[in-house]
């Protein structure tokens, strides 16, 4: 009950730690495994990152991938933003209940059910499937998780920023330009990340809605892993693993040192 | 407050009024409307065609073809779900094992969310970040992870037998108890994080209060914790229970012949038999069930932004 | 800018007097309601140029909101406000030529203290050179010269507070609003820049209106001050009025320490106002003209400070004399505060300045005591 960790609070944590950690270690382990059989470890080797590397098929999902989640999350990120800025500011509009309604809802609806809906909708306005239906799909996925990270920004945004740049002569656009963006920028950044990734991991709503010569990684990965566990899907999972943990780290680690620079900043303004 | 502050602006409203108008359509035309196209095609038959469903309705008909082809619409596919047991024990099946691996999430995520919430202040943030950090990497690898683990040569069964517990491999992989671990494994930051948010919060004099007032702690932590992180307890059960009740990834991936899961019926509608109709009434029912919940879970969440305002 | 004598000309700055003044800030027959709730209601007032002008009220008065009508954030549900005779309906907040220092300050945090003060002359679309004339001329003025390329989280609060002011000072605006400027400044700094308040904007020869629940903050800066309550003003007059004539119970009690005793009016020999106070068991009588019949209620109002107390009795206690025994005392230092339970059970206060540095007190817990005031001690009210 004290601050601290008593044994009790220390042990979950650790084991919680442990279960989050210990698979995805393994994952890890396993791709540097010489043998073809996953579970037994015969010697360490590049071998299956070689194989990964004449892949051409599997390079090219990665590729699309790439390009639908870079394109989905910049699209996003603009909706969502907007989406954010309507639910926050706007106060009561018409259809205002229906519109957070269609904002949070995806956040818990199963992707079976978006993906179908996605396809149909397709189907019957005889859209070739493909690269953009994909994309549409995830837009219309991760632009609310984006309009929920931005909306939690903007919640705690000082009103009085905007009405200050408003009294010294700044139209209502200059400012949001000028003053809101600016401010809420981190939120926005967090918002195309989480729909980056988003978008990089889908498999069901992606399945639905791609086409010929659109397949992601995930579907890939996913047919492979259906023929039974191989040591290049270990492989190209942690090259992922590892390109979104730096990333993710990073951006921490940034942030992170920009609050102790302003506290220590703070710190001296006070004694200064 | 301020919403009269741009009255006499109309470029200012005009803006204002894209800003709303842009996100609100892009929801209704990809998200809202194509539930009723779903509920449409949900009453149509099979075709041997592209799309493969019929009556497809066209502006070429007129209006005495229209009303031909509306005749065409039948309920046979929501009268199949009821006479087939497959499909509706897939329902009860979803719904119970979503209900019992959320709280079996609960149970998990309610300590470490309460440890990680009394650890010093200046490990908060880095845990804060470990839990999240599994969350960004791929939902399906870490899926995949755990079938070279609990498989019949995976390392649990390689474990167990090398310590003598058991003597021949245990079967784990392509039953519900895999299931099981791989939805409560790969949900448990959805829990963690609410849990967290609202026990993080708790003003730790409270509990100061209650114990100089007589309370032993592990009362205070029944009268006072659990209480007021109730908030945070129900985010986190709705955040896990509706995705799990039409998850198809893990029952596919981990589970058996024998699971039973609704996501995956549809899924093996749709893309193995290839029977629309069906599937689009398999999802009509799956959200009618869950449009309970969401509703209760959009409420919650709507409630919670205002009050941080 | 540079410092002129201007003491002797304040002391007759009085335009609030003169008939044929015009009003530089106007405010007629507005009406602002949420919904429900009126937060101002059918309120006129007029503010001159050069004044420093204060508005004064619990929280949720409606002092905000009309401060807030005035800078455009806020429209009035009916009525006008008037800024040297134009009508400001319609004109959004960046056209109006007020500019607003936040309670909050609200400096962008991602700009540097130049940057900030900078920010509204870059918005008229100021040559460069001039921008950095003027900014170098703001951070003089509120002698943060060296800070310039500092960010608002490296300042402390006093040194914020400033900034603000700079900021809003510089575009150098018709009527400088100050909502709430000082709250967040601890006491000693406040008195302070209270003074320093002043000084500049006679230096600066601007009109300054500020809004503050604080009511020594008003009496110090403001020339006139408005308190209000329930969205209307129940008295504009100067601090001295405001203190020594209040126009109603309600004012009395919000500005300072004051004893309110219940009365009815009776016939007064000496042609002043006479007021029976039975349940005190007082007469009291002023030389104050009273809009009441005999028999109206009424009550008189009258400050620690202008009660004496004493051992002995009065001369003619029949008249502006009250027995009592001494209850309670609060020594404050320079003061003492005599807590004296009337006959009634009703309580009275009167201050002693403790002009000895005596530990032993002449009046003491328990003592018989007489309190007596003079003619022009108090005041009687009739709302």
């Amino acid at each position: 009950m004290r601050r601290g960790l008593t044994w009790f609070n220390a042990t979950s944590v650790a084991l919680g730690f442990a279960f989050l950690y210990l698979p995805i270690l393994l994952l890890v382990v396993y791709s540097f495994n010489e043998s073809k059989l996953v579970t037994v470890w015969t010697g360490f080797s590049f071998r299956w990152y070689g194989a990964l590397l004449n892949d051409k098929a599997m390079l090219d999902a990665a590729w699309v991938t790439l390009r639908v989640a870079f394109l989905s999350a910049t699209i996003a990120t603009v909706l969502g933003t907007l989406g954010a800025l309507a639910l926050v500011r706007f106060g009561r509009f018409l259809g205002r209940t229906v519109f957070s309604g269609m904002i949070y809802a995806p956040l818990v609806m199963p992707d079976v059910i978006t993906g179908l809906s996605l396809l149909l909708l397709f189907v019957s306005l005889d859209l070739d499937r493909g690269f953009w239906t994909l994309i549409l799909a995830h837009v219309t996925l991760t632009m609310c998780f984006v309009a929920v990270v931005v909306q939690s920004r903007l919640v705690t945004f000082d009103r009085s920023l905007e009405e200050a740049a408003l009294d010294l002569g700044a139209t209502p656009t200059k400012t949001f330009f000028v003053i809101t963006l600016p401010l809420i920028m981190p939120g926005v950044v967090a918002g195309w990340m989480l729909a980056f990734t988003l978008s990089l991991d889908d498999l069901v709503i992606a399945s639905f809605t791609t086409g010929p010569g659109a397949t992601t990684l995930p579907m890939k990965i996913f047919s492979q892993v259906k023929f039974g566990v191989t040591p290049e899907v270990n492989a190209i999972s942690t090259i992922l693993i590892l390109v979104v943990a730096t990333g993710v780290i990073v951006a921490s680690l940034i942030t992170k040192r920009r609050e102790v620079e302003r506290q220590k900043a703070e710190r001296l303004a006070l004694q200064g | 407050m301020a919403a009269n502050m741009t009255s006499a602006d109309t470029r200012g409203s005009r803006l204002r009024w894209l800003v709303i108008a842009i996100p609100l359509a892009w929801m209704l035309i990809f998200f809202l409307i194509p539930f009723f196209n779903v509920l449409k095609i949900s009453f149509s038959t099979r075709a041997r065609a592209m799309p493969p469903y019929k009556p497809v309705l066209t502006m070429v008909d007129g209006l005495a073809g229209l009303f031909d082809k509306l005749q065409q619409f039948t309920a046979a596919n929501y009268l199949m779900l009821v006479a087939d047991s497959k499909y509706w024990l897939s329902y009860v099946s979803s719904v119970q094992i979503a209900l019992c691996s959320t709280v079996l999430i609960l149970l998990v995520a309610y300590p470490i969310a309460y440890g990680m919430a009394r650890a010093p202040r200046q490990w908060r943030t880095t845990l804060v970040m470990l839990v999240i950090l599994p969350f960004w990497t791929s939902f399906l690898i870490r899926v995949y992870a755990w079938m070279g683990i609990l498989s019949d040569e995976g390392l649990l069964n390689q474990l167990l037998m090398h310590f003598g517990l058991i003597d021949q491999p245990l079967r784990i992989l392509t039953t519900n108890w895999a299931v099981y671990i791989g939805i409560v494994y790969s949900y448990l930051p959805f829990m963690i994080l609410p849990l967290y948010a609202t026990l993080e919060k708790l003003d730790e004099t409270l509990l100061e209060a209650a114990e100089d007032l007589g309370c032993p702690p592990m009362k205070a932590f029944w009268k006072i914790t659990f209480p007021l992180s109730l908030p945070g307890v129900v985010a986190g059960c709705f955040l896990v229970f509706i995705p799990i009740t039409g998850e198809f990834v893990i029952p596919d991936l981990l589970g058996g012949s024998g699971t039973l899961m609704i996501g995956k019926t549809l899924w093996y509608e749709f893309f193995n038999n290839r029977n629309w109709p069906l599937a689009s009434a398999v999802a009509v029912v799956l959200l009618l069930i869950l449009v309970v919940p969401i509703v209760i879970f959009q409420n919650q969440q709507q409630k919670q932004a205002e009050k941080a305002r | 800018m540079a410092g002129m004598a201007i003491g002797p000309i304040r002391r007759s700055f009085a335009p609030w007097n003169d008939p044929s003044a015009k009003a530089f800030i106007e405010f007629r027959n507005v009406t602002r309601s949420f919904g429900d709730f009126t937060a101002v209601d059918n309120l006129s007032l007029k503010i001159y140029e050069r004044e420093f002008f204060a508005l004064l009220g619990p929280s949720g008065c409606g002092k905000t909101t009309l401060m807030r009508m005035l800078a455009g954030f806020d429209a009035p549900t009916s009525g006008e406000v008037l800024l040297d005779g134009q009508n400001l309906a319609g004109i959004p907040p960046y056209k109006r030529p007020t500019n607003m220092m936040f309670q909050s300050y609200a400096l962008f945090p991602h700009m540097t203290v130049w940057d900030n003060i900078a920010f509204g002359l870059k918005q008229d679309g100021m040559p460069k050179a001039d921008i950095a004339k003027r900014v170098e001329e703001m951070l003089h003025l509120v002698k943060l010269e060296t800070f310039a390329k500092r960010k608002p989280h490296q300042l402390s609060g006093g040194q914020r507070q400033r900034v603000a002011l700079a900021r809003s000072l510089a575009k150098k605006p018709k009527v400088l609003l100050l909502d709430e400027p000082l709250g967040a400044l601890d006491k000693k700094l406040r008195e302070e820049t209270q003074f320093e308040l002043i000084d500049l904007q006679q230096r600066l020869g601007m009109t300054f209106l500020i809004v503050t629940h604080d009511q020594e903050e008003a009496m110090t800066v403001a020339d006139r001050i408005a308190v209000m309550n329930h969205g209307k003003i129940v008295q504009v007059a100067t601090p001295a009025e405001i203190y020594e004539q209040p126009n109603s119970r309600y004012v009395a009690d919000f500005i300072g320490e004051i004893n309110v005793l219940e009365g009815r009016v009776s016939a007064s020999p000496s042609g002043g106002a006479r007021l029976e106070c039975v349940a005190a068991g007082a007469t009291v009588e002023t030389r104050q003209q009273v809009d009441a019949k005999p028999g109206d209620q009424a009550w008189f109002a009258i400050r620690p400070e202008k009660v004496r107390i004493s051992r002995d009795a009065p001369a003619d206690p029949s008249v502006n004399a009250v027995p009592g025994e001494v209850w309670d005392i609060g020594y404050l230092g320079d003061v003492s505060i005599y807590h004296v339970r009337l006959a009634s059970g009703a309580t009275m206060k009167a201050t002693i300045t403790n002009t000895t540095r005596l530990v032993e007190r002449p009046i003491s817990w328990e003592d018989k005591v007489w309190m007596t005031w003079s003619v022009d001690g108090g005041i009687v009210l009739t709302k």
